[in-house]
C-alpha cells in the first residue's frame, strides 16, 4: 500500500496540471486567421525574402491583413498568386514571370584581364582590388558571388561570365543585390531582346577592352520601330514595356551586344520580317490562356 | 534580511554562476550564443521561467512532497511542474502579451528541457529548506540565477561575435575555439569564489 500514496500524489498532480492546461488552452486561445496557414502551405517555403517580407510566414500574415498583394511572391509566380487569390477570394492580377539576366558578355574570349587575381573567389573582394581583374571596369568578373548566393542553383559562371538558367530562376533578386558591378537585372522572360552590356565607358575605350561591348552608337535606337531603346551614359537600354522583341536592333547592332534569344533559336532564318510575324502570334495565345485561367478561378469561387 | 538577500543575489550571479561555475545549462549557452540579440532573448526568457519555477516548486515541495513524505519523487515532480509552467506561460503570453511572446519566440519552449531550471529548483530546496523565509530566498535565488545565466550568455555572445571576424587557425574554427573561449570565461568567473562577505 506504500506505493499508493506517491502514485496518487504524482498522478493527481499530473491530472490537475493537465486539466489546468486544457482549460487554459480554451481561455487563452488566440484566433489565428485560418487563411494564414493555408497561404503558407501554398507558398514555396524558401523564406528567400524576395517578396520584401521577413519570410513566407510574414508574407502570408501581411496578405491576410491586406497589407500585401497576392502576387508578390516571385518564386511561386503565377501559380502561387492564383492559389493565394483563391484563398483570399479575390482575382489575381496577372503577373508576368520574371528572371534575372546578366547584362554582360565579357567572357574570357571577348575581354582581357588586367592582372592575375589570386584572391578568394568572391566578387566583392576582387572589386576592391582596383575594380577587379577584368579589363572592363563595368563587366562581370566571373568569380561567382551570385552563384553562391543563389538558393535555387539557377546561376553559374561559364567561361568567365555568370549565366542564368531562366527555368530555375525565381527572380528573388539575391544576385542583383550582391553583384558589385550591377550587371544583373530582373527582367520579364517575355522580353526576348536584351542589351548584354553595362559599360558606361566611351565607345573607344569599350571597343579596346571588349569585343562585344556597347559603344553607344545609337543605331539600335534609330532602327527601333517602337522607340523602346534609349542610349544613356554610352550604353543602350531597352524599355521592356515598349519592346515587342522584334529583334531588328539585335540584327543591326554592329558590336553584337544586343542579343535576341528568338533570333538565336531561328538562326537559320535570316529574314527578320519573318521573325516579326512569329513574334506577334505567341503573345496573343498567352493572353487568351490567361483570360481562361482568370475566368476559371472566378467560376471556382 | 535585506543584506542576506543581497548576498544571495551576488552569489547567484557571480560566485555560483550557473553556467560558468556550476556548468548547468551548457546546451543553450553554446547553442544560442551566436548573436548578442538572441542571447539577450534567451537570457530574459530564462530569468522569467526560473523565477516562476522557483516559486512554484517551493510550493510543491512544501505542500505536496513533504506532507506525504515522498521527497524522493522530487525530480520527477519538478520536471512535471516546469513543463506545465512553461506551457502555461507560453499560452498566457501569446494571448495577453503578444509582443513579449514574439520576442521570446522559440526560446520559451526550449527552456522546458533546460537543466539549469531544474537545477535551480532542486538547489533552492537543498539550500533554503531549513532556514527561515525560505520562500522569498528561493524566489530571489532563482531570479538572480537567471540574471547570472543572462550575464554569462550575453558576455559569451559578445566574445563569439568577435571570434567570427578574427583570424583563427583552420583546425580551431567553429566549436573548438568556442569551447576554449568558454573555458577561459569560466576560469575568469572562478576568480569570484575568492569574494568573501
Amino acid at each position: 500500500m506504500d506505493i499508493l500514496l506517491p502514485v496518487l500524489a504524482i498522478g493527481g498532480m499530473g491530472l490537475i496540471f493537465g486539466a489546468i492546461l486544457a482549460v487554459a488552452s480554451k481561455i487563452f486561445a488566440v484566433d489565428i486567421d485560418e487563411r494564414v496557414p493555408q497561404i503558407v502551405e501554398v507558398l514555396p517555403g524558401a523564406n528567400c525574402g524576395g517578396c520584401g517580407f521577413a519570410g513566407c510566414n510574414a508574407y502570408a500574415d501581411a496578405v491576410v491583413k491586406g497589407e500585401a498583394a497576392v502576387n508578390c511572391c516571385p518564386v511561386g509566380g503565377e501559380i502561387a498568386a492564383e492559389k493565394i487569390a483563391y484563398i483570399m477570394g479575390v482575382t489575381a492580377e496577372k503577373s508576368v514571370k520574371q528572371a534575372a539576366r546578366v547584362l554582360c558578355q565579357g567572357s574570357l574570349e571577348n575581354t582581357d584581364t588586367r592582372y592575375e587575381y589570386d584572391g578568394p573567389m568572391d566578387c566583392l573582394t576582387a572589386d576592391r582590388l582596383g575594380g577587379g581583374p577584368k579589363s572592363c571596369a563595368y563587366g562581370c568578373m566571373g568569380l561567382g558571388s551570385c552563384t553562391s548566393v543563389c538558393k535555387f542553383g539557377a546561376i553559374e559562371v561559364k567561361d568567365g561570365v555568370a549565366v542564368v538558367d531562366e527555368e530555375k530562376c525565381t527572380a528573388c533578386g539575391a544576385c542583383v543585390n550582391i553583384c558589385p558591378k550591377h550587371v544583373i537585372a530582373i527582367l520579364p522572360v517575355t522580353s526576348k531582346v536584351t542589351v548584354k552590356c553595362s559599360s558606361k565607358d566611351k565607345g573607344k575605350k569599350t571597343r579596346t577592352v571588349c569585343k562585344t561591348g556597347c559603344i553607344g552608337c545609337g543605331i539600335c535606337a534609330k532602327n527601333c520601330p517602337k522607340e523602346a531603346i534609349t542610349v544613356e551614359n554610352n550604353v543602350a537600354s531597352i524599355n521592356s514595356e515598349l519592346c515587342v522583341s522584334c529583334g531588328i536592333c539585335a540584327a543591326k547592332c554592329p558590336q553584337k551586344c544586343i542579343i535576341s534569344t528568338r533570333v538565336i533559336k531561328k538562326a537559320a532564318v535570316p529574314n527578320s520580317t519573318d521573325d516579326n510575324r512569329d513574334d506577334d502570334a505567341p503573345p496573343k495565345i498567352q493572353v487568351a490562356k490567361k483570360a481562361n485561367k482568370i475566368s476559371g478561378s472566378l467560376s471556382n469561387n | 534580511m535585506l543584506k542576506e538577500l543581497l548576498i544571495i543575489s551576488l552569489s547567484a550571479i557571480l560566485i555560483e554562476n550557473f553556467v560558468l561555475v556550476k556548468f548547468l545549462g551548457i546546451c543553450p549557452f553554446l547553442g544560442v550564443s551566436k548573436k548578442v540579440n538572441t542571447a539577450m532573448g534567451m537570457g530574459f526568457a530564462v530569468i522569467f521561467v526560473m523565477a516562476c519555477a522557483s516559486a512554484l516548486t517551493w510550493l510543491v515541495q512544501q505542500y505536496i512532497l513533504v506532507p506525504f513524505n515522498i521527497e524522493y519523487l522530487q525530480t520527477i515532480a519538478f520536471i512535471l511542474v516546469i513543463a506545465v509552467l512553461v506551457q502555461f506561460v507560453e499560452m498566457f503570453l501569446q494571448k495577453n502579451i503578444p509582443v513579449l511572446y514574439k520576442s521570446l519566440g522559440i526560446y520559451l519552449p526550449l527552456i522546458t528541457t533546460n537543466c539549469a531550471v531544474l537545477g535551480v529548483a532542486i538547489l533552492n530546496i537543498t539550500k533554503f529548506s531549513a532556514v527561515s523565509g525560505s520562500f522569498i530566498k528561493s524566489l530571489v535565488y532563482g531570479t538572480m540565477a537567471g540574471v547570472g545565466f543572462t550575464l554569462a550568455i550575453v558576455l559569451f555572445a559578445g566574445v563569439r561575435e568577435r571570434l567570427e571576424s578574427s583570424d583563427i587557425p583552420k583546425f580551431l574554427k567553429g566549436m573548438p575555439i568556442t569551447l576554449i573561449a568558454a573555458s577561459l570565461l569560466s576560469i575568469a568567473f572562478m576568480g569570484f569564489s575568492g569574494l568573501k562577505f
